[in-house]
């Protein structure tokens, strides 16, 4: 089966954010990108599948330069090979016209699955895997935690989490999987994966060649801004008895909320 | 007046739920704000009578799917029916709850539409034909404030944030909508019920965490007893998590869930940046750590320095009678 996964660059969960100079945008001078976590649970089930049942992956991704070393990892790790969009519009647009690109990639590729990270640890949105579903008239499954498709090929069982327990879906293929940590523990790249990865093709795709339209937003960004929430800053002394007995009392007399 | 909002209201074991009931308590400011009226919409199946409930809460139409398509929740029957309220109602700003459901359907919808799409979003005003939202990126790092038009617009809005407001009597103007032309080609076969021990993280109003300050997974029970006894649900910081004590279910943080509860309590957390993003939201935070100097004592209401194995035992005990009391 040929399985298609998408895969973005983030900062690192450890990145300091904080807006820029005039407050309309997030500085992100200086930060150490890394594959998107959740990318990789999609990218190592990906690898398991073709280890299951043959077939090939191909990794979709956006992005400038910096992304080369993202597909290189990735195709170090066991991807056959990588079709990157190189275009700034979209690398900062919005979910829909990421969506839009993905889905021309696709269209290509005609892969039987798509697996993504169920959101990217950046801007939070959960949006392009079901975008992308969308756009290509397909089923979804997101925030998916256990995975197994069907011996014909042709269908996927697939739990995903939700509040207080777990849906499980029977999914006729082809469909968008997002992949929730706990899908699988991913590999790290040996040397053999390293040097195997410099032969591997890398193709670059323009928006002209997928025939997409610069990328636009409705969205006005008005400010951008850090959280600040008043703490009390109240440190309780004493023995364990004694603090217990005063944390008691504060949290039912002044917060009220035993 | 013109239907400015569409809410869509999700229901389980035939309630409504709570972030449903916020979600409307929103809708019916943002479209009295814009001169207009909230219209709701419920889809599943024989849930016809919760239009009255629905109204109650100010939706001025109620627009039900009532389908055996619809009996479990179908990304693709549930994206139909939304689609098809929408034409009906003419609304342009599509409202739900950040759920499960919600962050699986609304995403979806808005591609349908080639609407803009805001997610999780913790603040909102109407203004001069604009929703003026606020939303978190990187977990809560950074607050971004952004104006759409509210005439074409999918939002999902942080349960927990909005307040609910208390029904009023109404006798509802309802529509139905047909989906029985869609062929779902994913169906929920099997809900599966986590333990119900404690309560969802995601859906708590208090929240006990452990972090790595307990010293192993035997000591987890520690956090378990001090979060039945305060009828709260269970976190875990990603370190403890990573090392296999406890499901990732209950990560908070970045790669976990990010919470707004009315109460946390951190145990033995030191408070990685992570971490802190992801529950720096909550109203009232109390930590409870053996090193004073700790990060997590920085954004903590109330702090414990001190052996959390001598404070936890003796805090459960406290809440069991505080509680028991009445």
């Amino acid at each position: 089966m040929k399985i298609a996964v998408c895969l973005k660059q983030v900062p690192a969960t450890d990145s300091r954010i904080k807006p820029s100079g005039d407050g309309h945008a997030v500085d992100l001078a200086g930060v150490e990108w890394v594959v998107n976590p959740y990318d990789e649970f999609a990218l190592e089930e990906a690898l398991r599948l073709k280890e299951k049942h043959s077939g090939e992956v191909v990794v979709f991704s956006i992005g400038g330069d910096k992304v080369e070393e993202a597909m290189r990892s990735a195709l170090a790790l066991g991807a056959d090979r990588a079709v990157v969009l190189k275009d700034p519009a979209f690398t900062h647009a919005d979910p829909l016209p990421v969506a839009e690109a993905l889905a021309a990639m696709a269209k290509r590729e005609s892969p039987d699955l798509i697996l993504c990270g169920k959101q990217g640890v950046d801007h939070d949105r959960m949006a392009v895997p079901a975008m992308l579903a969308e756009k290509l008239d397909w089923p979804q499954a997101t925030v998916v935690v256990k995975l197994e498709i069907g011996a014909d090929g042709k269908s996927a069982h697939a739990e995903r989490e939700v509040e207080g327990g777990h849906e499980e879906l029977e999914i006729t293929l082809p469909a968008v999987i997002a992949a929730q940590k706990g899908l699988n523990e991913p590999r790290y790249a040996n040397l053999k994966g390293i040097m195997a990865a410099k032969k591997k093709p890398v193709a670059v795709v323009t928006a002209a060649e997928l025939g997409l339209n610069p990328p636009t937003s409705p969205i006005q960004m008005l400010e951008v801004a850090q959280p600040s929430q008043a703490r009390k800053n109240r440190m309780i002394t004493g023995d364990p008895a004694q603090q217990v007995e005063e944390l008691v009392r504060i949290l039912r007399t002044e917060e009220k909320i035993l | 007046m013109a239907h400015l909002v569409l809410t869509i209201v999700e229901h389980r074991d035939g309630q409504i739920r709570k972030s449903s009931l916020e979600a409307l308590a929103l809708g019916k400011r943002l479209a009295s704000e814009g001169g207009g009226t909230q219209a709701a919409l419920i889809v599943g199946k024989n849930i016809s009578n919760l239009a009255g409930e629905v109204a109650g809460h100010g939706a001025a139409l109620v627009a039900i799917a009532d389908h055996d398509l619809a009996a479990q929740y179908s990304t693709e029957v549930y994206a139909t029916a939304v689609q098809r309220a929408a034409e009906k109602t003419g609304a342009g700003l599509i409202l739900e709850s950040a759920t499960a459901q919600g962050k699986d359907l609304a995403p979806r919808i808005a591609a349908r539409l080639n609407a803009p799409y805001l997610t999780d979003i913790v603040d909102a005003k109407v203004e001069n034909g604009n929703l003026i939202a606020v939303r978190p990126e990187y977990a809560g790092k950074a607050l971004l404030r952004v104006s759409v038009p509210v005439s074409k617009v999918v939002v999902t809005a942080r349960p927990n944030v909005f307040p609910a407001e208390n029904p009023i009597a109404s006798t509802p103007e309802t529509a139905s909508i047909d989906v029985s032309d869609v062929k779902p080609r994913a169906r929920v076969v099997r809900f599966v019920s986590a333990s119900k021990e404690t309560v969802d993280v995601a859906e708590a109003e208090i929240i006990v965490s452990g972090g790595r300050g307990l010293k192993g997974p035997e000591n987890f029970p520690l956090v378990f007893e001090l979060a039945k006894a305060l009828g709260a649900g269970v976190g875990a910081s990603r370190a403890v998590v990573d090392a296999g004590w406890i499901d990732h279910d209950h990560q908070v943080g970045q790669t976990g869930k990010t919470v707004s509860p009315t109460l946390y309590v951190a145990c033995g957390i030191s408070g990685a940046i992570q971490h802190l993003a992801g529950m720096r939201t909550s109203k009232c935070i109390v930590a409870i750590n053996k090193d004073a100097d700790a990060p997590i004592f920085k954004i903590a209401d109330y702090g414990l320095a001190g052996d959390l194995f001598e404070i936890l035992p003796r805090l459960t005990e406290a809440v069991k009678k505080v509680k028991g009391a009445g």
